[in-house]
């Protein structure tokens, strides 16, 4: 390896990189219309049932004034519906109307002609009769007659989305060891780098002379890529009963979200303490502080392999990164938390006659609490996300583990439906954070 | 007799960068009890740096301060403050953030309760017990700052720019209320502002200072404070010697800051 081939591979990835976004570009303006223009269509039907007017309706001067700008719930409901129109549209979800569906993959009977010619130039017509069925439904084979002259009718079975090569000449009397060839498919002239569209499959000529046909495919995805949204339920029920080779779904997650909830209250067990006692005391600061700020920019999910090295594969060994995870977030959240008491509390607690203890107590403890929320909330997405990565290099059960073993399977839908699960329980966790925060501190951000 | 002596008060911080500043030099000043004192002077003339002195957040350079005998060597109880914004405690409601010092030394809800509750009515906010502090306004939270001083019986009540960030109106009935607070519990109160103004009406006695060194220019004893009492302090400023003295006192302050100014621009 030279020096400066990395720079040239660099430099060709980010061509690379950049082809490819370029190629979005089209559908990222085609999305911008539709938001564009649900504005516009909200708009006129919001005009004619004028609702009542508020405070910020009266504003003349909204755009830029930060306080009219709230989210509109009307475009995040059609948002959402939009991706998952999108994504029945592309799949042929049964639950929208056929009209909806983008152009699928073919499907049924049809047939084609070839014309196949002998060394001497004689030529002969067979009719290909064949049957594109979708993937996991039988197909059974037509039958069909085998027809006159030297070239003999074929039939085809072909799942949708794949593609068969056809040996014409296995029942016919034109050979290609014989020097016979074909010359024409639907009577147009085909050749190796001019293949044939019959309509509902592309026809090419390979190089030993068979012929490889490939139906079409249209544009939705092959549901190996993504199933359709009623395949991710049926699986998620599936799976919530029946569980996922052998381990229910219930102890994916409930191993999951143990790992976390052990790992995260470890962490700020020791965390805020230590982040106190950072903010209380210099030696300590001095001491910790090295250790801290080397720490906090190490992502956790560059320990996994020496957490897997010294404590293997184990529940040890991933609490102990959760543990990590959390510890230098809950440390500095406390930390910054007993630095942002005013001075001017402190002074006056003194003043009324609090010793240390009782400001500790009842003036830094309290006063550091809405900073320590907010890491608590920090804390538990980072362990979110590295538990469910852990899970993904080594564990043998969890979420992460569910959906890694079923992408070794294909199994998309339990990839997918695991996806879902991962945001959904995030996000459950970030509100149930916010909840407690606005309940136990709601003088929150008011002091 | 809680007689507050300050003797050859001195202050100098070492500035960062090295080099210092002489936030005070040489304050001698004595305080008798019940003393109504309001302290002006331009800014930078280390007026909260003598009431920290004074409170015991700093000790001073030299110089000792004395309170009915007693040398001060930190923050104590018998010594009040009043801050300018922010010194309550938002995590407590209104009520337990006046008990805070009662409650620190360990006395029962039952036996201070009464009189928290008769504070809370002199300052008006009877209605506003149970609510939390960042609820009210702000002239409402400085009446909860006044009435939670006053729940820990000191001796000296420091108060520095209290009314500071108030609106005209509010800050005319707090010092109404200030007055009568001081002529009701008979209190020292050293009282810190930059509104000529309020030195005049609250201030018993007032001292000019100047900076740099900080120290201190000029002394009145008013009569202000005591016809303002339970009266309407419009009227007072009527008094012809009112605006004399505001005229004086505004041509001092103002002379002393062209100075400063001045001399920061020959810096330049
Ligand atoms: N902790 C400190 N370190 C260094 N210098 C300080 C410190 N505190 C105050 N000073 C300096 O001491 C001088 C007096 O400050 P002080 O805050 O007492 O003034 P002040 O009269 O209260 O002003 P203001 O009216 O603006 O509140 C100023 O020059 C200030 O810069
Ligand atoms: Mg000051």
């Amino acid at each position: 390896m030279h020096e400066s081939s990395v720079f040239s591979d660099l430099a060709n990835e980010t061509l690379n990189i950049i082809i490819s976004i370029s190629s979005i570009l089209p559908y990222l303006f085609g999305y911008i219309v539709i938001i564009l223009a649900s504005l516009f269509i909200w708009r006129t039907v919001r005009r004619g049932v004028s609702l009542g007017k508020n405070y910020n309706s009266l504003k003349t001067v909204t755009f830029g004034d930060e306080s009219t700008v709230v989210s509109n719930k009307s475009a995040s409901i059609v948002s959402v519906l939009l991706i998952f129109l999108l994504w029945g549209s592309f799949t042929g979800s049964k639950l929208l109307p056929g009209f909806l569906h983008m152009p699928g993959p073919y499907v049924g009977s049809n047939e084609f002609t070839y014309t196949a010619q002998n060394d001497v130039g004689e030529e002969d017509s067979a009719t290909v009769s064949l049957v594109v069925h979708v993937a996991g439904e039988k197909a059974s084979k037509p039958t069909i007659k085998a027809g006159d002259g030297i070239a003999v009718n074929d039939v085809m079975v072909i799942q949708a989305y794949r593609s068969k090569l056809l040996a014409w000449d296995l029942n016919d009397q034109v050979k290609r060891k014989w020097g016979g060839k074909i010359v024409k498919v639907n009577d147009q002239p085909i050749s190796k780098n001019n293949p044939v569209d019959v309509g509902f499959a592309r026809v090419s000529l390979t190089d030993k002379g068979t012929l490889n046909v490939v139906p079409h495919k249209g544009i939705q995805m092959e549901h190996i890529y993504l199933p359709a949204p009623e395949q991710v339920w049926t699986r998620l029920v599936n799976i919530a009963n029946q569980g996922y080779q052998n381990v229910t779904l219930g102890q994916h997650l409930g191993f999951s979200l143990w790992r976390v909830i052990i790992g995260f209250l470890i962490g700020a067990l020791v965390g805020i303490p230590l982040g106190y006692a950072m903010g209380l005391s210099n030696w300590f600061r001095g001491w910790f502080d090295p250790i801290v700020e080397f720490m906090r920019p190490v992502p956790p999910l560059a320990l996994i392999p020496l957490v897997i090295i010294w404590a293997g594969i184990g529940e040890e060994g991933k609490v102990v990164l959760l543990f990590l995870a959390a510890l230098w977030i809950m440390a500095i959240a406390a930390r910054s938390g007993v630095s942002g008491v005013r001075i001017t509390k402190i002074h006056a607690a003194y003043s009324l006659g609090a010793s240390k203890f009782q400001i500790l107590l009842r003036v830094i403890i309290p006063n550091s609490l809405p900073e320590i929320f907010t890491g608590a909330r920090v804390a538990m997405g980072v362990c979110w996300g590295t538990v469910v990565a852990a899970e993904l290099v080594a564990a043998e059960k969890g979420l992460g583990k569910m959906i890694v073993a079923a992408s070794k399977f294909q199994n998309t839908d339990v990839v997918i439906m695991g996806i879902v699960l991962i945001g959904v329980i995030g996000f459950a966790i970030d509100v149930g954070i916010r909840l407690l925060e606005k309940y136990l501190v709601p003088w929150k951000g008011k002091g | 007799m809680s007689d507050l002596h300050i003797e050859n008060v001195s202050m100098r911080f070492d500035l960062p960068g090295g080099g210092s500043v002489q936030a005070l030099k040489n304050i001698n000043l004595d305080i008798k009890s019940g003393q109504l004192l309001s302290v002006l002077g331009p800014s930078g003339c280390g007026k909260t740096t003598l009431l920290n002195i004074i409170a015991g957040f700093l000790a001073p350079t030299d110089g000792d301060i004395h309170l009915e005998g007693e040398l001060i060597n930190g923050p104590g109880p018998e010594r009040g403050m009043v801050f300018q914004q922010g010194a309550l405690f938002e995590w407590m409601s209104v009520r337990k953030n006046v008990s805070f010092g009662p409650d620190m030394k360990g006395v029962a809800k039952a036996k201070s309760a009464p009189e928290v509750d008769r504070l809370l009515e002199l300052v008006g906010l009877q209605d506003f017990k149970d609510k939390a502090v960042y609820e009210l306004s702000g002239g409402m939270q400085q009446r909860v700052a006044l009435a939670r001083c006053l729940a820990n019986d000191p001796d000296v009540i420091l108060m520095d720019e209290p009314l500071g960030a108030l609106d005209a109106l509010t800050r005319e009935k707090m010092q109404s209320l200030v007055l009568d607070l001081w002529k009701e519990t008979g209190k020292t109160i050293i009282l810190i502002t930059h509104s000529v103004e309020e030195a005049l009406l609250l201030g018993e006695r007032l001292l000019v200072m100047a900076p740099r060194p900080g120290r201190v220019h000029k002394e009145y004893y008013l009569p202000f404070a005591d016809l303002g009492v339970g009266a309407d302090l419009r009227e007072v400023k009527k008094h012809p010697d009112y605006t004399a003295k505001r005229e004086e006192i505004l041509a001092m302050i103002w002379e002393m800051e062209e100075e400063i100014m001045g001399r920061t621009e020959g810096a330049n």
